[in-house]
């Protein structure tokens, strides 16, 4: 893959230093800023086109605000974000707009990220046509084939959302997610929501996906057992800032820092016996 | 052997809707002993919650249709009373949810809503004594700074300091029998943790009899003596938990131990999955319901074989696959491990 003319050889995605602080407000007449939460405090990582990085950490350690500060959904106090080498943070939103095709997310919860009154076909296609990729019969054919991609049939094309299990509606949104053909993909806890054997299908679809389109993804989840599995490299984050960051295997067989070996030591381990032995060693 | 606190026979659910009688649980049998935890695990739509919750009395509806037996201590409960069923939920039967978040009424102080409780089953107890009793509980499922935290309202809690809130409340008038429906499905992996570790200690503190309903056999392997395993609506295999995770004798199984992810063992080169979806209850195929995403699948599985003992060393031992067991340890290996092969290419979710 050549990258013609700009970024050519920068990485996918490089923050640096990235920054958001909510303010906390008193008073009733006169709103003064008593003090911040720290929600991202100086966070950096580089993404590498085709490369997963997973990003773990519990609930409220920052993962998910990271996420919407590199995708300008929230504004960042501070820091950068480059894609392709172009700085994007404090990008509005309709400079932000034609980016939009090569950076897309996938939500958590497959119940409330799919508006219940449209047809399957309009909520995949809605950003083909947004984006002026496609119209008419050409999309509803591009839909079809992205349906049929993510393992589902071409005749969900009329369905209503409510229709399909939580691990078809992942599907629709990944068919979503990849209909403008992203360079990079963001997903936040994608299969934390779902049963833990359709969380396999989910996780090899992404991989398949992943080979097919050369994509990248930004895979964050509080599992660092899920994470492990898709991703090349993992940044552990805890109260807003990376603790530890590593290939996949490093972090996760080598753990330098305290709260990663407490993650990993919370992840249950699916054998009765060993289950034992860890008891008996407390 | 002591005799069983609960014994469930022969229990079908079917509610009836304007598309047809859905079966939800479809003849599932077992005996829960003091002390005991009795897993019960399968996807969604399996018909898991619907036994927990029909034992406890909360499926009576309309539509719904109850049949076989639900004894607790010699009493039958699907054809008990409301008023009956009322005094014997929380008191001997308690049912902690899946959803601490929304399991709690959000305008009332954590410690009025537990206190609350305990006053309407034993009347002659003061507020005082109740809010004794329930300082007593937040520190008996760890909630640091009890006799404070009490006065919280449910949303100054954090989803794993509500959970164990759930478990307080449910203890509060020492049942013998606790369910536990995915307690630690909504928290994060290192709450989950603490909560299973909880169970386990009330498990053994209190002799208290668990039936914990759970998606995710990686939760059961902390947890559970024996394990139920359920498929539209069946059992499709029960055993003790080490029956279960390392001799398993139905194809399903086998899926959902091969879907699991091993922080401690070299990461696959892919995840066993189980392709495909649960069937619609409305329209189950002919014969095994696990057919279609069964790469096994052999002329006689049109036919459903009963839930029987099929291991001759293990007689407690129960599936429903017309394989021989040495078919099975032949076929469930996947890369060294036990799994279920992605069979035809992904049809649908």
């Amino acid at each position: 893959m050549t990258e013609a003319g700009k970024g050519g050889g920068a990485s996918l995605l490089e923050v640096t230093d990235l920054v958001k602080h909510f303010p906390i407000k008193r008073g009733i007449l006169i709103d003064r800023e008593v003090d911040q939460v720290r929600a991202v405090d100086s966070v950096s990582f580089k993404v590498e086109r085709g490369e997963t990085l997973g990003l773990v950490g519990e609930s409220g350690s920052g993962k998910s605000t990271a996420c919407r500060a590199v995708l300008q959904l929230i504004e960042p106090t501070s820091g950068s974000v480059e894609f392709e080498g172009r700085e994007i943070a404090g990008l509005g939103r309709r400079q932000m707009r034609p980016l939009r095709r090569q950076m897309q997310m996938i939500f958590q919860d497959p119940y409330a990220s799919l508006n219940p009154r449209k047809r399957i076909g309009q909520i995949v296609g809605d950003p083909l046509k947004r984006q002026g990729v496609a119209s008419g019969s050409e999309l509803r054919r591009q839909v079809q084939e992205l349906l049929e991609r993510v393992g589902l049939s071409s005749e969900h094309y009329n369905r209503f959302p409510h229709e399909f299990s939580g691990g078809q509606r992942q599907r629709i949104g990944i068919a979503r997610a990849l209909s403008l053909k992203p360079k990079l993909v963001i997903c936040d806890e994608p299969v934390s929501a779902l049963d833990v054997s359709i969380q396999a299908q989910i996780v090899n679809l992404l991989d398949d996906l992943q080979d097919e389109f050369g994509l990248a993804y930004l895979f964050v989840a509080h599992d660092i057992g899920i994470v492990r599995h898709i991703a090349d490299r993992i940044a552990v984050m805890n109260e807003g800032k990376i603790v530890e960051q590593g290939t996949a295997d490093q972090v996760c067989e080598n753990p330098k820092d305290e709260y990663t070996k407490k993650l990993l030591a919370a992840v249950p381990i699916p054998d009765p016996r060993e289950s034992r032995e860890r008891i008996r060693n407390g | 052997m002591s005799a069983p606190l609960l014994s469930v026979k022969d229990l079908r659910v079917g509610f009836a809707t304007e598309a047809g009688v859905i079966q939800a649980v479809d003849g599932v049998s077992f005996d829960l002993r003091p002390g005991e935890v009795v897993a019960i695990v399968g996807e969604s739509g399996s018909g898991k919650s619907v036994t927990a919750q029909t034992i406890i009395g909360l499926t009576r509806a309309n539509n719904a249709r109850i049949e076989g037996s639900v004894k607790l201590g010699g009493e039958e409960l699907t054809s008990a009373g409301d008023a009956a069923m009322r005094r014997l939920r929380g008191e001997r039967i308690a049912m902690v949810f899946q959803d601490p978040m929304t399991s709690f009424n959000p305008v009332y102080r954590l410690g009025d809503q537990i206190v609350e409780a305990i006053r309407a089953h034993r009347p002659d107890t003061s507020k005082k004594q109740g809010r004794e009793r329930v300082v007593g509980l937040f520190e008996a499922v760890g909630i640091p700074n009890a006799e404070q935290r009490i006065d919280d309202y449910p949303h100054e809690f954090s989803g794993g300091m509500r959970q164990r809130a759930m478990i307080a409340m449910a203890l509060s008038l020492e049942p013998e029998v606790l369910i536990a429906d995915e307690p630690t499905t909504a928290l994060d992996v290192t709450i989950q943790a603490q909560i299973l570790d909880l169970l386990a200690r009330l498990n053994r503190e209190r002799n208290l009899a668990t039936i914990l309903i759970t998606h995710d056999l990686g939760v059961v392997a902390e947890v559970a003596d024996r394990v139920l395993v359920m498929y539209a609506g069946k059992v499709v295999e029960e055993g003790t938990l080490d029956e279960i995770f390392y001799d398993p004798q139905h194809p399903y199984t086998w899926g959902l131990l091969g879907s699991l992810t091993r922080i401690d063992r070299p990461r696959p080169h892919r995840l066993p999955q189980i392709a495909g979806s649960p069937p619609s209850l409305l329209d189950l195929p002919k014969g095994c319901p696990f057919r279609p995403r069964c790469p096994h699948e052999f002329s006689k599985c049109p036919q459903y074989p009963p839930l029987e003992a099929r291991l001759p060393d293990s007689p407690g031992h129960r599936d429903r696959c017309w394989l021989t067991p040495e078919e099975k340890r032949e076929k469930r290996q996947v890369e060294g491990q036990i799994g279920l092969e992605a069979p035809r290419e992904v049809g649908q979710a």
